[in-house]
């Protein structure tokens, strides 16, 4: 029952420690480079791996190698790196691998900036890595938060036998809250029927994402789509505040779904009635939810940290029934409350265009402040 | 007198590459002209008498095709 | 007493049991397949069988794993020295290899090679150095040797726009983390026994401990130099041995000490 005032990073890794895990493989960058650093010192403590890998590529990939062995792995890093990461994503997801990743999203793109950002939603959510895979993707936005969801990751990777990976942005890694770990899981002493860990009294088991006969790989390809369709119906994860009676609804995840909160609480106290949806899980996305709401809501307002990537998958939920809104801020720019309650106040308004995508208006609203 | 040996092809794995019949100090193997494998190799084989069993055609053969056997003459007492 | 004369046979060699019974896919003459059997040979010896873990990487020997009847994971090109140092780290009394070829190891996978070894990692890595890319067609290598043509090199390796290649064993050599770095050759049986001499070598000080082996093993490839396989052994004798000269480029003093 200790709370400790952490940094999210450290908080990360630690929870990690806690969930069991048996090696961390990274590099430095950051605003992540905290979980390497305090990784560097509590692994060996622990007498657990830690390898600082000669690059991003070569971490991933020492991931892969541990997590062919059934060990409980992770690596983190942050947008340039994590695009580095991308052909190991995929061959860990080909080979039907577990493995948790950590992505602390700055601005981008290109080398960008250290500041905090939203802008890899599209390269974790929607592959990144080349074929037919998802991760499923979990979106804290609180060190907490971070905390409870790392330990959720590396249950949920070995369920699925999936990549599953956190995604925050620099500043939930950089903050200090206080927070509670939860206790010290043992470490794994029963291995899966598929790890290769020497084939001592058993026959040997060979670990690749080689299919050469197309047909053979389709049975996998449909393997992993069915698989998903189970995470879809099981996994999905969100909160919502100010529900029961709101008019409409502000969206975001991670920070921009903390920071709406404290928008939405600001509109409310003026009489306006909206509330929040924060998706927790944004793969799988909580179509389901958002569907509903289309046939209760007046309008949506998605606020993200990026150039409208969440913005689109709302969009594909909600079909259309409703008017959806959008407000982001790139390039490592965190948006105040008060432009978000500006927005929601607009958006109160009525009187919202249908016509045309969301993101034009915003890019048009934009221009008017010089943005 | 020469110690005798005696060589097996494997016509799984042979696969007619011929490093063991240029290898072979005896020079007694060669491409068996009148068979092909099941992969249409034709396989090594003796060809000639003289095999030492000295193993260097299965030291050379890529696809560890070769099993070499060797002649002992053991001498034996039986007590009368 | 009578003494009476029996010819009795013994078995001089078979096929290792650390091969699986599948026929290869590499073609007749392919030293990758000499390559594989004594990596098999030793393991027979060392009783290292269900101990090993093999990782395969992208080329011609991108199957290594059908062909060995122990596990064995699949690494993506260039990478196998990061997944062996995974493994090995979580699992560190195993023994783990990987198999690479020139584009995998030299070209593609150069920094995941070179932080192995000068991490020191507790691995033994196989390179066969048969002077161009084989799987995807006989493309110009970084140990492509000078005016050799390939098809990527079609009028001969031009120093001048294309660089020199690179002699694996000598630059891993130089880094203080790597215990036992040689080259030996798959040409003729002498070579071939010393070949073998430095597998049992290198998984040898896996075994001990003593950090990182790494074996070049100058290798041929018939169909893509457009030789028969007995006239490609007689190219890599008169032209790869001069430019990739044999020898043992790194070996720790403890090294001098193990016995087999």
């Amino acid at each position: 029952m200790v709370r400790e005032m952490m940094k999210g990073n450290e908080a990360v890794a630690e929870a990690a420690i806690r969930a069991g895990v048996a090696a961390y493989f990274g590099y430095p960058i950051t605003p992540q480079t905290e979980l390497l650093e305090y990784m560097a010192k509590r692994m060996p403590e622990l007498g657990r791996a830690f390898v600082q890998a000669e690059s991003e590529l070569g971490a991933i990939n020492m991931v892969y190698g541990a997590a062919c062995t059934g060990q409980r792995v992770m690596s983190s890093s942050s947008s340039p790196g994590v695009s580095l990461m991308m052909e190991g994503i995929s061959y860990i997801s080909g080979t039907e691998l577990p493995a948790v990743l950590v992505d602390v999203m700055r601005g981008g793109p290109g080398l960008g900036n250290i500041a905090p950002a939203q802008g890899d939603y599209n390269q974790i959510v929607h592959g990144g890595g080349h074929g037919e895979y998802h991760a499923i993707v979990l979106a804290p936005a609180s060190v907490q938060e971070s905390v409870d969801l790392t330990v959720t990751a590396f249950d949920l990777a070995e369920k699925y036998r999936s990549v599953v990976v956190i995604l925050t942005d620099g500043s939930i890694g950089q903050m200090m809250e206080p927070c509670e770990m939860p206790p010290f899981k043992p470490m794994k002493t029963v291995f899966p029927e598929w790890a290769t860990n020497g084939a001592e009294g058993r026959g040997k088991r060979v670990l690749t994402s080689i299919n050469l006969d197309p047909a053979a790989q389709e049975v996998t390809n449909f393997r992993l789509m069915r698989r998903w369709q189970e995470i879809e119906a099981s996994e999905v994860k969100y909160k919502t505040y100010y529900m029961e009676d709101a008019k409409f609804a502000v969206t975001g995840f991670g920070s921009c779904g903390r920071l709406a909160l404290s928008a939405v609480r600001a509109a409310r106290a003026e009489g306006i009635k909206v509330g929040l949806i924060r998706p927790i899980t944004v793969s799988p996305f909580p179509v389901k939810l958002f569907e509903e709401l289309s046939h209760k809501l007046d309008a949506l307002l998605v606020v993200e940290m990026n150039n409208g990537q969440m913005l689109e998958d709302v969009l594909l939920a909600t079909r259309h029934q409703i008017p959806v809104e959008f407000y982001g801020r790139m390039g490592g720019v965190v948006p105040f409350p008060d432009e978000v309650l500006d927005e929601i106040r607009r958006v109160s308004k009525g009187s919202l265009d249908t016509i045309g995508h969301p993101r034009d208006r915003w890019l048009k609203r934009m221009a008017q402040k010089d943005l | 007198m020469p110690v005798k040996g005696r060589i097996t092809v494997s016509e799984v794995y042979c696969k007619g590459c011929e490093l063991c019949v240029s290898a072979c100090p005896q020079q007694v193997l060669g491409l068996a002209s009148d068979h092909i494998t099941a992969k249409g190799y034709h396989p090594a084989s003796l060809i000639a008498e003289g095999c030492t069993g000295c193993g260097i055609c299965s030291t050379v053969c890529p696809e560890a095709a070769i099993t070499v056997y060797r002649e002992k003459i053991v001498t034996n007492r039986i007590p009368a | 007493m009578v003494d009476y004369d029996v010819e009795t046979e013994t078995l001089v060699y078979e096929r290792p049991d650390s091969l699986t019974d599948v026929s290869t896919h590499y073609c007749p003459g392919c030293t990758h397949g000499t390559a594989h059997r004594l990596i098999a040979e030793v393991l027979d010896e060392m009783q290292l069988k269900a101990n090993t873990i093999g990782v395969a990487s992208v080329g011609c020997s991108v199957f290594a794993y059908n062909y060995f009847d122990f596990d064995f994971v699949q690494s993506p090109h260039g990478r196998a020295p990061a997944l062996a140092t995974g493994i090995k780290r979580v699992l560190p009394n195993r023994t783990v290899f990987t198999y690479q070829g020139d584009g995998d190891m030299a070209s593609i996978g150069m920094g995941e090679i070179v932080h192995a070894a000068a991490r020191g990692e507790n691995i033994t890595v196989f390179f066969i150095n048969n002077t161009n890319y084989g799987m995807t067609g006989g493309q110009m290598a970084p140990t492509t040797l000078p005016g050799q043509k390939t098809t990527s090199s079609p009028n001969g390796r031009d120093v001048e726009s294309q660089g020199y290649p690179i002699r694996v064993a000598e630059l891993i050599s130089q880094l203080d983390g790597a215990s036992y770095v040689v080259r030996r050759s798959l040409n003729d049986p002498k070579n071939i026994r010393q070949a073998k001499k430095a597998i049992r070598t290198a998984f040898e000080v896996q075994q001990r401990g003593l950090g990182f082996s790494m074996i070049e093993f100058l290798s041929i490839c018939p169909t893509n130099w457009g030789m028969t396989p007995v006239s490609a052994l007689k190219w890599l004798e008169e032209k790869m041995i001069t430019y990739y000269p044999l020898g043992d480029y790194k070996v720790h003093p403890a090294i001098a000490e193990i016995k087999f």
